[in-house]
Parts: C-alpha cells; sequence; structure tokens
C-alpha cells in the first residue's frame, strides 16, 4: 500500500491504495467516482478518459503510484456548482442540444476529450474534431451528432460573455 | 479485477539501477503497454514494477554535437509540440502522430516503444533507417546500442535484465531525405498492418542516391532493415526503372506472415507499393 494524495474536481484526496491500482478503480471504487466509465480497459474506448495536469488520458492505463501530487479532472468536475445549484457546462449544454448522448456510456469521455480540445483553442472544423476524439468509441451515435455538439460548443465558447 | 503487483517508484536514477540491480523488476514508464499486461488477459502481469515516471534524468528532448537527443520518458505529444524536432528532424513528429491516439500519445514513451519491441512498433523502423543509437544503462554503467543491433528476436532486446533505456540519439544529416509511411485499419488507434522508413542523402534532388536505409515494421519477426533493397538503391537515381526493380527487390525480400490483421501478401504489395511511390515522388515524376 502506498499513500497517494492528488486533486479531484479541486478537492485534495488522500489515500491508501496499491501503487499499481488502476487510477480508474481509484476513481470508482475509492472515491465512488462512478461518472468515470470503464469499456475495454485496454487503452482502445476512451470510455475511462480523464484530464490529468490538462492533458486527455485513458484512467485504465494509469497506475495510483503516478498521480500522486497530481491535478485531475473527472466529468463529475464539469457543471460548475453554484448556489443556484449546478450549471452545465458549455459542451454538456450541447451534448443535450444536439442529441449527441444516447446510451450515455462514452459520453463522459467524450466530454472529457472535447473539454481538452475546446482548451486548447480547437475549433469548430470538424476534421479537427475528429481527430481529438479518435480515441473515443461510441457504439450508439454514429459519432455526428457528437461532433455536431462539439462544435455548437466552440461557437458557443467564441461568443463574448453575455451574448 | 486487475493484478496490482508491489510498485516501487525511485526518486533519480542512482536509485533505479540499485533496485533494477537488488532483483529483475519490470519497468513502467507510460503504462500504454504495461497496463494492458495487468488485466492478465494478454500476456502475464509482472511480478514486480518499477515505476519510471520520476526519472527526470529520462526526459527532455536536445541537441547535442550534432545529434538530436531523446529522454526515454519522452512523448509523442511532446515529440510532437517539439520546435526542436518540427526544426531538426520533422519526421519523428510525423511518426508520433500516427501513434494510437491523444490519450495515447499523451502518455505512450519513445523508450517504452523501444523496450516493448514490438514488431509493429512505430518508432523502431525509424530510428533503424535514421541509424539512432540506444543509450542503456544499470548499476554496471552505460553502454550505447546502435538500433540494427537493438532487436534481436521476437519481442527480445540487447538489455540486459538490469538495465534502462535511457535515451536515444539520431544523428542530423544534412543532405538527408527521410520518409515515414504507415498502413493501418483506420487513421487512429491502429496496430500497423506495414511500417516503412526510408533515408537517403542526396545533395540535389538530381543527384545519385547514397547511403540508402530502408526499414520496416509488421513484416517479420521484429522490425527490420531491408539490406538488399537497399543495396540495390544505393547510387540509384529516382526514375521509374529504380521504383520497378526496388519495388520488386523488396517484395523478394521479405517474408511476412498471415496474422488477424492481415495477410503476408497484402503486406508484400503494400511495401512494394509503398516504396514505388515514395521513388515516383521523389523522383518528381
Ligand atoms: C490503444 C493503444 C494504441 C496504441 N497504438 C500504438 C501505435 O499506433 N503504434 C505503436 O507503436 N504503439 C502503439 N501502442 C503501444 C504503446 O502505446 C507504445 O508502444 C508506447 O510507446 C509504449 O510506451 P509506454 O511508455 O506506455 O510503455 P510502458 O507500457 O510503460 O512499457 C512498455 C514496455 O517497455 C518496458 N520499458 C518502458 N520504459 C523502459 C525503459 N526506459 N527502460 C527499459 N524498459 C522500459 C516496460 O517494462 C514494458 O515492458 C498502443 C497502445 C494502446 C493501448
Ligand atoms: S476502458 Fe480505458 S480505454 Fe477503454
Ligand atoms: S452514446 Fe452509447 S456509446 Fe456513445
Amino acid at each position: 500500500m502506498t499513500a497517494i494524495r492528488f486533486l479531484v474536481n479541486g478537492a485534495p484526496v488522500e489515500l491508501e491504495a496499491p501503487g499499481m491500482r488502476r487510477l480508474l478503480d481509484v476513481l470508482r471504487e475509492d472515491l465512488g467516482l462512478t461518472g468515470t466509465k470503464e469499456g475495454c480497459g485496454e487503452g482502445e474506448c476512451g470510455a475511462c478518459s480523464v484530464i490529468l495536469d490538462g492533458d486527455v488520458v485513458d484512467s485504465c492505463l494509469i497506475p495510483a503510484c503516478q498521480v500522486d501530487g497530481r491535478i485531475i479532472r473527472t466529468v463529475e468536475g464539469l457543471a460548475a456548482l453554484t448556489p443556484d445549484g449546478r450549471i452545465l457546462d458549455d459542451l454538456q449544454a450541447a451534448f443535450l442540444a444536439t442529441g449527441g448522448a444516447q446510451c450515455g456510456i462514452c459520453t463522459p469521455g467524450m466530454l472529457l476529450a472535447a473539454r481538452v480540445y475546446l482548451d486548447a483553442g480547437g475549433g469548430p472544423d470538424e476534421d479537427a474534431i475528429r481527430e481529438a476524439i479518435a480515441g473515443n468509441l461510441c457504439r450508439c451515435t454514429g459519432y455526428t451528432k457528437i461532433v455536431e455538439a462539439i462544435a455548437l460548443a466552440a461557437e458557443t465558447g467564441r461568443r463574448p460573455a453575455g451574448a | 479485477m486487475p493484478v496490482e503487483p508491489p510498485v516501487e517508484t525511485p526518486r533519480d536514477l542512482a536509485e533505479a539501477f540499485r533496485l533494477m540491480a537488488l532483483s529483475p523488476r519490470t519497468p513502467i514508464a507510460g503504462g500504454t503497454d504495461l497496463m494492458v499486461r495487468i488485466t492478465g488477459e494478454i500476456g502475464s502481469p509482472p511480478d514486480q514494477v518499477l515505476d519510471l515516471s520520476r526519472l527526470e534524468e529520462l526526459r527532455g528532448i536536445a541537441l547535442e554535437d550534432g545529434r538530436l537527443t531523446l529522454g526515454a520518458l519522452t512523448t509523442y505529444a511532446e515529440i510532437r509540440r517539439s520546435g526542436l524536432v518540427a526544426r531538426s528532424l520533422p519526421v519523428l513528429a510525423e511518426a508520433a502522430a500516427t501513434v494510437g491516439a491523444v490519450q495515447i500519445q499523451n502518455r505512450g514513451t519513445l523508450g517504452g516503444n523501444i523496450a516493448n519491441a514490438s514488431p509493429a512498433g512505430d518508432t523502431l523502423p525509424l530510428l533503424l533507417a535514421l541509424e539512432a543509437v540506444i543509450e542503456v544503462g544499470g548499476a554496471r554503467g552505460e553502454r550505447s546500442i546502435p538500433a540494427d543491433q537493438f532487436w534481436i528476436a521476437y519481442r527480445t532486446t540487447a538489455l540486459a535484465p538490469d538495465e534502462l533505456v535511457l535515451r536515444v540519439r539520431i544523428p542530423l544529416v544534412e543532405a538527408r531525405q527521410v520518409r515515414f509511411r504507415k498502413v493501418g485499419t483506420r487513421r487512429a488507434q491502429a496496430i500497423s498492418k506495414v511500417v516503412l522508413a526510408l533515408a537517403w542523402e542526396q545533395a540535389d534532388r538530381k543527384d545519385r542516391w547514397s547511403h540508402v536505409r530502408l526499414a520496416l515494421g509488421s513484416v517479420a519477426d521484429r522490425p527490420i532493415r531491408a539490406r538488399s533493397t537497399e543495396l540495390y538503391l544505393e547510387g540509384s537515381r529516382a526514375t521509374l526503372e529504380t521504383a520497378d526493380g526496388a519495388a520488386e527487390t523488396v517484395a523478394a525480400e521479405i517474408r511476412p506472415i498471415d496474422d488477424v490483421r492481415s495477410t503476408a501478401d497484402y503486406r508484400r504489395q503494400v511495401t512494394a507499393r509503398i516504396l514505388h511511390r515514395i521513388i515516383r515522388d521523389a523522383g518528381g515524376w
């Protein structure tokens, strides 16, 4: 067992876990953050995507010992918590608007891959969006609605505040 | 549930060397190959793991004595972002961009690709064609291994059990041309059916080719140099006859196999066609 400390969605956590436990299992089993999904367990599908120090990564491929001291963002950290309740992130709102989610298994990973893409200045260009989510598989939507959602969020995010 | 073998995280290289000398441990860098093994579904999980991720000595990209040096922990994302790589060896960034998808590029390392020794490892043919030198080390000291002596059998390297890959040095050659091609099922996340890297020297487009190096992945039990085809191309010009002859030579030279990803026949034909196309483009006809 190793003592592991990191930030999840802005909150510090500290736990004792085997250093080779998958970050995916730490999040879901130890911390109860079940928004992060397991699809393949081998890096192919992106359902387990989280943001680690600003980069999108597959949490099924990351041992707990490598996140000590790091900053993690999961899908639970996307919506803003305000006194009036949760306010959805632009991307979440856009997925709702376009029908970008069906069964929802791929959605948390899609949202986080897309979040990193937009945060890096990505725009509504379809090819660029498809490259950004190439590591995230969806069995339901056929991707079109997902690409539309990300493009929509890219447009929304570009509007000046209050517009 | 996946196996959770014991792991240690050394803070510097000396400590890592000491632990490796104590008893064999399986290193983990980005984990994109190793973590797939802990589920026990592909290969057997390691007994004891050494986490390399905190070894700052194994990071960084630098230009030293006309050679591009990349630490073993350099990720594909770092290679793609590097201004130094873009200026001195853009083909390396081109190759890095074909690996996995963004999640894999953010974690997977050059050292991991080298040590994992998959016949389909995408950077390996490029390292062979560029005559890279792989620097390895352990408690007994460091040594340099030329790329063409590193992958010695199926998934087997010249590394001793107590050694780590430390860095790669790639000589930068003024008049060198390099081409990299990968053929997979789709653009992202695909294990290669064929990888090809070709390098040659030529001061002017009209000149004869010299110092030709052709390396291939996924067509043998390890990444290989195609030496008969290199000899065929040495001293030639990029004409139609050269392209036809080189394509024929490479098709006869390699012995690919049928497997789940492709057939021997497809691999032989595609390799020949890619080479033909590269020579045609180089000749500008
Ligand atoms: C979904 C997916 C897609 C992929 N796509 C591609 C692809 O397109 N092309 C491709 O080539 N590969 C691909 N890979 C394989 C993998 O990402 C690469 O081989 C990567 O470079 C491995 O690096 P790593 O740091 O993650 O290795 P790790 O998993 O950490 O280690 C790999 C092996 O090397 C050993 N090792 C690592 N570093 C060292 C070192 N410094 N010294 C000694 N031994 C060491 C480990 O013990 C282990 O046996 C893919 C993998 C996945 C899961
Ligand atoms: S569960 Fe991690 S990539 Fe599929
Ligand atoms: S919505 Fe079902 S997998 Fe994407």
